[in-house]
């Protein structure tokens, strides 16, 4: 095996060390006789033993695998993985933010709470809606979190409500929120436009029907035009709506979720508000609120006192409690308040505006060689099918593969489920139209390779660490240990 | 061109049944469906035994895609589950109509009844196009 492919145990000889650690200047101790026995290991952790220089290659190594929105384009649909400016990366260390204590006492950190009681207020300003909470630190925590909302609301009214319905095409993780949240998921289907049946909505509402979970734009990337009428559906039968914020990227500044009928919403700040994504948090999934189911938040919200002075406040006797620990993801929180304050309300309109407009700019570029799964205009994001290439015995993994080869992240695949073949693309507003058409003529060049010559495609990528991995076998048999050594 | 096979009872869910015997009926998935999962890696399946009414989802198949539910498509009780999908999930892409079978069902109702709502090979034919 190749150095540069070896695990750091492989690297591992023994008395190798990267540092020798200064003579101890303090009594030594024997960790038996301050560690109760049954709580110390009876033999030494296994740990790598190597050279300073050894980690930092290694690891260096590794890093240059990764791929990200900073060394390439991402069009990952559903996930808005746009370019995060550094300015805010920079803000969020100022050390008067990062180096506080959770626990100081108010007085001395006014500044940081203003920052978050403005934060609040300019959510709720973008949402439409009358309070937010900022302690869920993901979307599906945010979801979670609305949930029990909601089911806080029915209860304090005295009705026991057990349904959410969710549409087909709703973000994947809101039937696992509302199952997690006690809640039985009802399916939706959608109609053959990709909206939302109101037929089959208005047979599936009922005294028990707790909330309809929606994302708007879809998860297709349409807006669902007849938002009102689902609206009041919902409510006519009691229940209440939820506004998946996973797609907020489309509609900011130009549509609020409080205005289409929605009684609770998240967003998530680590897709739209300037935090890298996709490497697993942290993150931050504000929830905001109609002024009916204020009284439920979480505590502590941040308020503010007749003097103006800023104040953890956790008067709120019918709260849900508090659902994270502090007030959330603080340095999260700072880069969206940077993020909002630098673009300002024209600028964030302008931010979907541009991400709106890269996405139909590059689906009417390709629908000569793919199909588009819906006509018309679309928002932030497009719903490719590659099925014409199947004739050529090629497929959309297989597509996918092929554009590693050319540098970019693939499209989401085979999501979402009810368009065969789906290529599911979200260019964002970050980039080019260099970059736009730099994709889409790979995009092409594959389709043509489809049909001149299939076993190129299909023997994808070749400019890879490693090439095609055996997916169905890595999930029949897989192999979850390594053996070193 | 996916197998329609003959002589099969098929739910628009992609689905077929196969009656073996009076009240016995053999479930499975259409060649189209695997086709459309891909490489199925996983089957979940009902305990034998277990009551199902026709259009219960009462098991789940992964693939390297998406994970997707079983229904049944007519009501009774479970009586057999394939226990060599448990090892061999590939049987289901390779042979969905023979060895690729999900779970065997006794009628709870009138035969005749229970297959009214499915469609002939022909309707399942023309469901697909």
């Amino acid at each position: 095996m190749k150095p540069d492919k070896a695990l750091i145990f492989e690297l591992s000889r023994p008395g190798r060390a990267a540092y020798s650690l200064p003579e101890c200047d303090v009594p030594e101790l024997c960790a038996d006789s301050v560690i109760p026995a049954g709580l110390l290991r009876a033999k030494p952790a296994e740990l790598p033993e190597v050279y300073e220089v050894d980690v930092i290659r290694h690891y260096t190594e590794l890093s240059r695998r990764n791929f990200g929105v900073d060394n390439g384009f991402y069009p990952l649909g559903s996930c808005t993985m746009k370019y995060n400016p550094k300015l805010n990366e920079d803000v969020a260390r100022f050390p008067g933010f990062a180096k506080l204590h959770p626990y100081q006492p108010e007085s001395s950190v006014q500044g940081a709470l203003e920052l978050l009681h403005t934060l609040q207020s300019d959510l709720a300003a973008l949402t439409g809606m009358d309070g937010v909470t900022l302690q869920p630190a993901a979307g599906a925590h945010g979801e979670w979190t609305g949930l029990m909302l909601i089911r806080a609301y029915h209860e304090s009214r005295g009705e026991r409500r057990t349904k959410v319905i969710v549409p087909d095409s709703s973000h994947g993780t809101n039937p696992a929120s509302a199952a997690v949240a006690g809640f039985e998921t009802v399916t939706l289907k959608s109609d053959e436009r990709g909206m939302v049946d109101l037929e089959a909505l208005k047979a599936a509402v009922g005294d028990d029907t707790a909330a309809l979970m929606l994302t708007n734009p879809s998860t297709l990337g349409l807006f669902e035009e007849r938002i009102v009428e689902i609206a009041d559906i919902v409510h006519e039968a009691g229940g209440l709506l939820y506004y998946d914020g996973a797609n907020s990227n489309a509609i900011m500044g130009i549509a609020r979720p409080g205005d289409m009928g929605f009684d609770v919403v998240h967003l998530n700040l680590h897709k739209t508000m300037s935090t890298p994504h996709g490497g697993g948090g942290p993150g931050a999934g504000p929830v905001g609120v109609k002024s009916k189911l204020l009284p439920f938040l979480p505590v502590p919200t941040v308020g503010r006192r007749a003097d103006g002075a800023y104040f953890w406040d956790g008067d709120r006797p019918q709260s849900i409690g508090r659902v994270k620990a502090y007030c959330g993801n603080f340095g999260i929180l700072v880069r969206a308040y940077a993020y909002i304050r630098t673009y300002g309300p024209e600028g964030l309109r302008r931010v979907s505006e541009c991400a709106v407009l890269n996405a139909n700019y590059m689906m009417r570029r390709l629908a000569p060689y793919y199909d588009v799964a819906f006509p018309g205009v679309c928002k932030h994001e497009f719903v490719l099918s590659g099925k014409r290439l199947k004739a050529f015995g090629v497929r959309t993994l297989d597509v996918a593969k092929r554009l590693l080869d050319f540098g970019y992240h693939p499209p989401t695949i085979y999501f979402p489920l009810n368009v065969e073949e789906s290529m599911m693309i979200e260019p964002t507003e970050t980039e080019s139209k260099e970059t736009l058409d730099a994709f889409i003529d790979a995009m092409i060049r594959i389709a043509e390779e489809a049909e001149t010559d299939p076993q190129l495609v299909l023997n994808a990528p070749y400019t890879t660490v490693v090439k095609r991995l055996d997916e169905a076998t890595a999930a029949r048999k897989p192999v979850l240990n390594c053996s070193c050594g | 061109m996916s197998e329609i096979r003959e002589g099969l009872a098929y739910s628009r869910e992609h689905e077929w049944a196969e009656k073996r015997g009076e009240r016995i009926v053999r479930v499975g998935i259409t060649d189209y469906a695997q086709s459309l999962l891909g490489d199925i890696v996983f089957v979940e399946l009902p305990e034998p035994g277990t009551q199902v009414s026709a259009g219960d989802s009462v098991g789940s198949i992964e693939s390297v895609k998406t994970v997707s539910e079983l229904y049944s498509p007519v009501g009774g009780t479970v009586t057999a589950v394939n226990e060599s999908l448990v090892d061999s999930p590939e049987l289901v892409n390779g042979e969905p109509y023979d060895s690729g079978w999900m779970i065997e069902v006794e009628l709870g109702g009138d035969a005749e009844e229970a297959f009214k709502g499915l469609l002939t090979a022909e309707g399942y034919r023309e469901h697909l196009a």
